[in-house]
């Protein structure tokens, strides 16, 4: 049984060893915040954060995660009352419309700024790539993002913990 | 002339009302005398309902009872705030809920049912929200004279209290609330005198924002019931084929398999959850008929349309003889285009929860047309009307998908839960390839131009024939089809608005097996596409610049003219791009009327030997009173992103009748760094509002062409061509 820390919690996580994390945290642990979107690593709506590093939670099984391990969902990136200022940013901005896809956004352009906290719009390009958003938000994506870049204010909860 | 009756586009709606036998919308039309239903609204909340839009709470909250699916166009906002204006309530008390299905309260009252479509969320509520928020006001004002001994006369109602200047007594509407729910509404409540507008036409934040930001916002996808098993159905591979036979004797073998059920859609297998329903399927075994299924592939299809085309369809629009202006003419230039077939692609794809009890069914979904869904599900599960209850969730987008005639996937999870005898509530869940292979798809079509000019140059013959299917066949919305016409497959094409004087529109309606549906901005996806770059084409022709012939050719249109000019002056348009070594650059521009919303774009490109790079976008919108111009200007930015991606890269194809497309690898939407800056202006209007979820999507394809067309002089017939890039 994998020992692991979910949002902060003591975890055990409990079920077959082929299930993809996501299917594990929205039918089992009840975490709905992250999203079904492709089922294949296309485009993002599940990201979370694993030790700190962004990954697509369809594409990784029960098996895949280490003891040990700390796995942040968009219900445990706030720290306490506090929003991360991404998703300050986010709701200043108007970005989400349908929403759908934004816990997914949000958790990896985090990621994003907790290893370069400064990016070129390039950068953003580069790392937000793999997330689709049909509403076509893009735009407002990135001035949120650029709305933080520079600021020190995107440190993490899940990356202090990490 | 009122320019927004000028063209037969507009006589859609009026066909619609006929068919749907629309409430007049006059002054005093709406009934805010209504009394709520009893157990129409959830029951233990204990504010008061003032009338069927408007409840307030003792802790001074205003909740707006919204009758519309909020599927990303920030309809939840927008309504909110219309109320509020009228209601002079603080913006920080209030909060908005869905209503729940109920025609007579909650209908459109464009079409006469509850659904949200066309972009007719707004314009359809204007007058009623106003008058549900001024009734309501009126009703706390006459509970605070009753409360102060002091005529409503001299009250002042601001920011959510009720104040007598007088005596310096003032309460909040949440003290006033259970005596104000007790005054007689106003026969016909006073309106505001808009320049007194406060929060609309302000910049005010989307109350969805801070729950679709932290994880809590629920999608249908989120909804949980107490035992509640998931169910993911085999799909026949083609359309129109049937279950033949299957075996589920490995599927069931599968640990949290629970039930594998035979239903008229398919095979259904319900687990404990969604991996193990994944891993039931993937052991059923299953075979088909395809006795009556859709075998052809399409390009098969194309040629059949091209066939078509030879000859003339049903007639659209007659506008003087463009046969005879064609012989005439001094030159004529033709042009042959054609269309794919589209998925909506929802980031969440189709789902729904149903609860299924002896006496009573929810329905848990994000649904277009609830009452549509409820009469469906309730014959499916033999329950009356009444005890089938829709409860509406945000939907993870949409785009016209959730508002299916025949209920497809909310009768799916109907037919599984009757078919598992209601032991269980059911969670229908789509994945991704079901949904790209679930058709209801925007229709392939074909068209074919001819346009003429005359010695001097002028524009004087237009001919526009299109092949299609048209979706309303064999559903109850078929009566719109009125001699031989779809309004659906000719909007934005019949519409043209330009001067010519001899215009001809017509039109084949052809059988496909493949199922279609609305597709964000419908027929304006291709007509706006044909019209706009065969215009830029004539132009050419005519050796004038396209942004000039069009504003001589709509000179008595002036809400089209004013985008227009709006986007050439803020573009630059004239003035020359710069490129840098090996590069060319362009600008092209589209301008097309849609939903009654009028929307200019210039599209500013530079093309080299890594492709395309569609730079920037400037867009004008005309969609009368702005009630909030960021989501007005949100909307416009993700209709170009939306319409951009289906320019560049969307196609569904089948090949034997089997759709080609799987995932979002095979069909790839729009990502970040294809998504150019877009500068959007909301002209100022005082018509009433009109919608703004459709009609930024109709010319940001033919600016785009127009302007790769400006940079290199390539065309493109066929879309997508986002690959055909420089291979001319």
């Amino acid at each position: 049984m994998t020992k692991v820390t979910l949002n902060g919690r003591s975890v055990e996580l409990d079920g077959d060893g082929d299930m993809p994390v996501l299917w594990y945290l929205r039918d089992i642990a009840g975490l709905t915040g992250t999203k079904f979107g492709c089922g294949a690593g296309l485009c993002g709506a599940c990201t979370i954060h694993v030790d700190g590093e962004a990954l697509r939670s369809c594409q990784t099984r029960l098996d895949d995660i280490q003891d040990g391990s700390s796995i942040t969902t968009i219900e445990g990136l706030a720290d306490g009352e506090t929003l991360h200022a991404l998703q300050q940013a986010w709701a200043e901005h108007n970005v989400p419309q349908c929403g759908y896809c934004q816990a997914g956004q949000i958790m990896q352009a985090a990621v994003l700024l907790t290893e370069n906290p400064n990016p070129s719009d390039a950068d953003i390009d580069e790392a937000m790539w793999g997330n689709i958003c049909r509403c076509g938000t893009y735009q407002r994506i990135k001035a949120a993002i650029r709305s933080v870049a520079g600021t020190g204010s995107a440190s993490t909860a899940d990356a202090a913990r990490a | 002339m009122h320019d927004g009756a000028h063209t037969p586009d507009n006589a859609l709606p009026v066909s619609r009302r006929a068919f749907l036998k629309v409430v007049t919308l006059a002054a005093g039309g709406f009934a805010v005398g209504w009394r709520l239903p009893a157990g129409v609204l959830a029951d233990g909340d204990d504010g008061a309902d003032l009338n069927p839009f408007v409840r307030i709470q003792p802790d001074n909250t205003v909740t707006v009872v919204i009758k519309h699916l909020d599927k990303g166009q920030g309809i939840t906002t927008g309504l909110t705030t219309i109320v509020a204006e009228e209601l002079d309530a603080d913006w920080s008390q209030m909060q908005f809920e869905f209503a729940p299905a109920n025609d007579e309260l909650y209908k459109n009252l464009f079409f006469g049912i509850q659904v949200t479509g066309g972009s007719t969320a707004i314009a359809n509520s204007w007058m009623q929200m106003r008058q549900a928020g001024a009734a309501a006001r009126a009703m706390l004002v006459a509970a605070a004279a009753e409360r102060f001994g002091v005529p409503v006369g001299g009250l002042r109602v601001e920011k959510g209290r009720v104040t007598d200047p007088e005596s310096g007594r003032s309460a909040s509407f949440g003290d006033l609330a259970t005596l104000a729910a007790d005054q007689v509404p106003p026969a016909e409540p006073v309106l505001k005198d808009p320049k007194d507008f406060t929060l609309i036409g302000a910049t005010l934040p989307r109350l969805d924002s801070p729950s679709k930001t932290d994880g809590t916002a629920t999608y249908t996808l989120d909804v949980t019931r107490p035992g509640m098993l998931v169910a993911l159905v085999a799909h026949p591979p083609r359309f129109g084929a049937v279950l033949a036979a299957f075996n589920a004797d490995k599927a069931k073998k599968i640990s949290g398999v629970r039930h594998v059920v035979a239903i008229p859609r398919g095979v259904a297998v319900v687990a404990d959850g969604f991996w193990a329903a994944t891993r039931g399927r993937e052991a059923l075994e299953v075979q088909w008929d395809f006795t009556n299924a859709e075998m052809r592939g399409s390009a098969e299809m194309l040629s059949d349309y091209k066939e078509t085309a030879k000859t003339k369809g049903a007639s659209a629009r007659l506008t003087g003889d463009a046969e005879a202006a064609l012989a005439d003419a001094e030159d004529v230039i033709e042009a042959e285009f054609d269309f794919p077939f589209l998925a909506h692609a929802t980031m969440e794809p189709m789902d729904c929860v149903v609860d299924l009890k002896t006496d009573r069914c929810d329905v848990f979904s994000g649904a277009q047309m609830p009452t549509v869904d409820r009469q469906i599900v309730a014959g499916i599960v033999g329950l009356p009307l009444d005890k089938v209850y829709v409860h509406t969730h945000f939907a993870g987008g949409s785009f016209g998908r959730r508002a299916v005639p025949d209920s497809d996937y909310a009768a799916e999870a109907a037919m599984v839960a009757k078919a598992i005898g209601g032991k269980a509530p059911v969670k229908l869940i789509w994945t991704r390839e079901d949904d790209m292979h679930g058709g209801r798809y925007r229709p392939m079509s074909f068209h074919r131009l001819r346009g003429g000019l005359d010695v001097d140059g002028r524009l004087v013959a237009w001919d526009h024939r299109i092949v299609m299917q048209t979706f309303l066949k064999d559903t109850p919305f078929e009566i719109l089809i009125e001699g031989g016409v779809d309004g659906t497959s000719v909007e934005g094409a019949r519409g043209l608005p330009y001067d010519i004087p001899n215009v001809s529109v017509d039109l084949h309606l052809v059988d496909n097996g493949v199922t279609t549906l609305w597709w964000r901005s419908v027929g304006h996806t291709h007509n706006g596409y044909v019209t706009e770059v065969f215009f830029d084409m004539l132009a050419k022709k005519a050796g004038q610049d396209p942004g000039d012939l069009r504003r001589s050719l709509l000179r008595n249109h002036p809400r089209h003219l004013q985008v227009l000019e709006t986007v050439l002056d803020k573009s630059g348009w004239g003035t020359p791009l710069v490129a840098r070594a090996g590069a060319r650059r362009g600008r092209g521009v589209a301008v097309h009327e849609s939903f009654n919303s009028f929307v200019a774009q210039v599209a500013e490109v530079t093309v080299d030997d890594n492709g395309l790079k569609v730079d920037r976008i400037i867009c004008a919108v005309d969609c009368g009173i702005a009630i909030n111009p960021d989501i007005i200007v949100a909307q416009m930015e993700g209709g170009i992103g939306y319409g951009l991606s289906a320019a560049l890269r969307e196609a569904i194809t089948l090949t034997d009748g089997i759709v080609d497309q799987d995932n979002f690898d095979t069909y790839e939407p729009l990502r970040i760094n294809d998504m150019p800056d877009i500068e959007v202006h909301v002209v100022a209007s005082g018509e009433a509002p009109t919608g703004v979820g459709e009609p930024g999507v109709p010319p940001v394809a033919p600016a785009v062409a127009n302007a790769i067309a400006d940079a290199t002089g390539q065309r493109f017939y066929r879309l997508p061509f986002g690959d055909e890039i420089g291979t001319a």
